[in-house]
């Protein structure tokens, strides 16, 4: 293994629009959100920034292609900016290549912002029509609910679990969400819901109904880094440095290879012990303080926090009925609401969980905040169940 | 000696009711009561003639190599292209393309005879086999009596000259045009003249002498005919051109309108099918018809026919059978309702014709590869082998799976999908000799889509690019076997 980023990179400043139908901003609007509090929050000028990363997944249906729209949009002083597309991991790809360039060297302050404007499509849910003209002959006409409830049917048959304990834990997550997003004043949705209205919602692609899917938001979030050198030398307390960066990215064998059972994430169980191990941390389940991951669909979350080796293969659902999960639970995820209700802008949405997680280990996370964090941990998911990348970011404070 | 070597039928799965159609139009069309019985077969909005075409010739081949077909005839009023071989498809989805005449047939009711004859002519002429499929999607108009009577179905028949289950004894055509009805390439449904006139100066004037010419020829008298089969709108007719002929009542073969309806240019085939599938060694079946003139032939059954091997056949997929009383979704399904697609229904179709070429043995085909290092299967086949403790390069053959048997690994029912026929059943599906891929499923119900249910390949229409006059995309879907 190679020796890793752990402590080079510290956050300096970061910054989140509201997430939401956003009918009064386009993209540029977003950004210049987002990319206001970071640069204020960082306490530099513009004109230091030596490169930046941009990241959006769904580029046809607002600001195009390139690195050109951010660079007009913040007027950037004619720096290196580089577009990145991970599908829904591109936020956590824009962090990585800026963190990367402080790291070597290249860059003193890099910044990194994702955006994504998906409501000016006329219809509900993600854009469809993407994959080339191959998988548009043979690959299912399939969607994001439609391809993430099959993880669910999988799981079932997997372990044994029956339909209405599933039912039950799926629920539980996104109830979960919806409480803590309801003390979000930028998240998307506010409300707290029901168990009984999640359970008795409608179907949207089988057995996935409406509250286990996350909402389809506008918003952009943005991150200034440097070393924790500079971050000090600029007088900043309370450093937040970046433990680990990991990536891993599908190549065709669960997809294509009959070794793959369909009831769980190969890549992010890669990625996350790749990121244990470069940030040093021997039992996740005692030393990570709290966890914003990619609960695209419920189904998602409950078994994401099996492959990030948190529970027990077989036994997530367990320790969600229990509230292991929960505000108030041993380890809480998505403290912010999540993709569930803090909201799902896909270029945006890896930079949004880094940002709760910022918040949190600073202790500036309101009505939200957590007691004492440490170490906060990102998983941020591109793609479907059979063919993902998997992008885990593990933050701390600097010590 | 050359015959027939082989058979197959395909009829689509969904029956709607005659009585829902009935019920729907009364107002309007009291006069349709009559007909207000049994159902017809009904396409699913994934089928057209060419799908069903190539149902209809992989159960004819169930008991014959595919390669070793030389010339394919498809007969059909409904091909659903003008200008691009449609027979050509079924070629290439039965990976056929070597070595291979292919034809379309069409213009008439008589179109599958036509077809019939040519294949058997060509076999006889040391042509090698020839597969003759028919099918037929014939449109109407809402509240007409051709709504009530017109089936979807095909069929396919195999001539040669080696283990001939049902030996050509003679035939004989005439020709003419005699318009008792017509579609013009402006029309989508067809325009007919009045029954009695057709019955009297049609039929009557001009079968009878066709019938006896064939006869003749066959050195046969009418009463030697074990089975006569002859389609026609009218149910009456038949007995009366039989009864003209000197053949007796008995052989006249059932219309198959109660539970199937006519199918059009495929129906004397359909017939011809069902027929020989209980035929007995010396039976003599006579098939006519009847279009701007008339086909007669006249087979005779061998003993081959009861070592024929079984496949599903006429009876097999008659008996696989989804009663449809929505008579809405029938109108949907053809097209003939402006129902609310919504946004995603408008998501370009356009077909890459190059990655079609390119790719055919894979689309077409349903292909796959096997890698000859590590032996795993797999779909599509690439360059560098998935298995994950192998990929070796360049090592694949090319693997046919449209015959093999998959299951369900993981599905669901997806509400916000486009589909023609929502939820739309997608899944991943496992191949046991290896492989698998996502799939959209067809002719699917919530109580028979489970994690390990078994699926059959069949030959669907994935989309149609509307945008761009109605290119059908064709790829291969999972049913419940």
């Amino acid at each position: 293994m190679a020796r890793g980023i752990k402590d080079k990179v510290a956050i300096l400043g970061m910054g989140c629009s509201k997430f939401g139908e956003r009918w009064d901003s386009g993209a540029e609007e977003l950004m210049l959100e987002a990319y206001k509090e970071c640069i204020s929050d960082a306490g530099i000028d513009a004109k230091q920034l030596n490169a930046a990363w941009f990241s959006t997944a769904i580029d046809e249906v607002h600001v195009g292609k390139s690195g050109i729209p951010l660079s007009t949009t913040l007027r950037l002083p004619n720096i290196p900016v580089t577009h990145v597309e991970n599908m829904c991991a591109s936020g956590t790809e824009a962090f990585r290549g800026a963190c990367y360039a402080v790291a070597s060297g290249a860059a003193d302050f890099a910044l990194a912002l994702g955006v994504e404007k998906l409501k000016d499509t006329g219809y509900g849910g993600l854009p469809g029509g993407r994959g080339g003209p191959l998988q548009a002959l043979w690959s299912a006409n399939g969607t994001a609910p439609g391809n993430f409830a099959q993880l669910a049917t999988a799981y079932m048959a997997a372990h044994g679990v029956s339909g209405e304990d599933l039912k039950k834990a799926i629920g539980h997550v996104s109830w979960k969400s919806h409480q803590n997003g309801a003390k979000n004043p930028k998240a998307h949705l506010q409300k707290a819901v029901e168990m009984d209205t999640i359970l008795n919602a409608p179907m949207i692609a089988s057995p996935l109904g409406l509250f286990d899917c996350c909402g389809v938001s506008d918003g952009a979030a943005a991150a200034i880094v440097t070393t924790p050198e500079i971050a000090k030398s600029l007088g900043k307390h309370d450093i937040v440095s970046v433990k680990a960066l990991q990536l891993s990215v599908s190549n065709g064998s669960e997809s294509g290879h009959n070794s793959w059972d369909g009831s769980y994430f190969h890549t992010t169980r890669i990625a996350s012990k790749k990121a244990y191990e470069e940030a040093g941390i021997k039992d996740p389940r005692s030393e990570v303080s709290m966890f914003e991951v990619h609960d695209c669909f419920s189904v998602t979350e409950l078994v994401t926090m099996e492959d990030l080796h948190i529970s027990e293969t077989g036994k997530g659902w367990k320790d969600v009925l229990d509230g292991f999960y929960d505000a108030d639970g041993k380890i809480p995820c998505q403290i912010d609401g999540g993709l569930k209700c803090f909201g799902h802008p896909i270029g945006a949405s890896g930079l949004r969980m880094l940002y709760e997680m910022y918040l949190q280990l600073q202790g500036r996370a309101g009505k939200r905040q957590l007691k004492d964090p440490r170490i906060g941990m990102t998983h941020n998911l591109g793609g479907a169940p059979r063919e993902n990348v998997s992008s885990v970011a593990i933050v701390g404070r600097f010590e | 000696m050359v015959g027939i070597v082989a058979y197959g039928a395909y009829v689509p799965r969904l029956r709607l009711s005659r009585q829902a159609v009935y019920d729907a139009n009364k107002w309007f069309a009291g006069g349709l009561r009559g007909l207000a019985k049994g159902e017809r077969s009904m396409a699913n909005w994934d089928e057209d003639s060419i799908t069903m075409a190539v149902e209809a010739s992989r159960d004819c081949l169930t008991s014959h190599k595919a390669e070793d077909v030389r010339s394919l005839y498809f007969a059909s009023t409904t091909h659903p292209f003008k200008d691009r071989q449609n027979a050509g498809v079924i070629g290439t989805a039965l990976s056929i393309e070597q070595n291979l005449l292919a034809s379309d047939v069409g213009g008439s009711q008589k179109a599958g005879t036509s077809a019939l004859i040519a294949g058997l002519n060509a076999s006889r002429n040391g042509g090698g086999p020839a597969l003759v499929a028919a099918a037929d999607k014939r449109m109407a108009r809402v509240a007409s009596s051709n709504e009530l009577n017109y089936g979807d179905g095909a069929a396919a028949l195999l001539c040669g000259t080696e283990n001939v289950i049902a030996k050509l004894v003679g035939h004989h055509s005439v020709s003419m045009d005699f318009v008792d009805h017509f579609r013009g390439d402006e029309a989508e449904f067809d325009y007919g003249w009045e029954e009695r006139w057709i019955r009297d100066e049609g039929y009557s004037k001009i079968v009878p002498p066709a019938i006896k010419a064939a006869l003749e020829a066959c050195k046969l008298k009418g009463g030697d005919v074990t089975h006569f089969i002859m389609p026609s709108l009218m149910p009456a007719v038949p007995k009366q051109m039989a009864k003209l002929c000197g053949i007796g009542e008995g052989a006249v073969r059932d219309l198959l309108g109660a539970n199937l309806g006519d199918t059009g240019a495929a129906h004397a085939l359909v017939m011809l099918v069902d027929a020989l599938e209980t035929a007995k060694a010396g039976d003599r079946i006579m098939v006519v018809a009847f279009g701007q003139g008339v086909d007669v032939l006249v087979f005779e059954v061998t003993a081959e026919n009861a070592k024929l091997p079984k496949r599903k056949g006429l009876s097999g997929w008659m008996a696989r059978r989804k009663e449809e009383k929505n008579y809405m979704k029938f109108l949907a399904f053809n097209e003939m309702l402006p129902i609310e697609k919504g946004m995603r229904a408008e998501f370009d179709k356009k077909t890459a014709l190059s990655v079609l070429w390119r790719k055919r043995d894979m689309i077409y085909g349903l292909v796959g590869g096997k890698c000859k290092v590590c032996g795993t299967v797999q779909f599509p086949r690439s360059q560098v082998c998935v298995n994950p403790n192998c990929h070796a390069v360049d090592s694949q053959e090319p693997y046919a799976m449209a015959g093999l048997e998959a299951s369900v690994m993981s599905f669901t029912a997806d509400s916000l999908t486009y589909s023609p026929d929502p939820p739309a059943y997608y899944g991943m599906i496992t191949f046991p000799e290896g492989g698998r891929f996502m799939a959209d499923f067809t002719d699917s119900d919530k109580e028979q889509v489970k994690v390990g249910t078994k699926m059959r390949m069949t030959f669907r229409i994935r989309d149609n690019d509307t945008m761009r006059g109605g290119f059908k995309r064709y790829f291969w879907k999972a049913a419940p076997v």
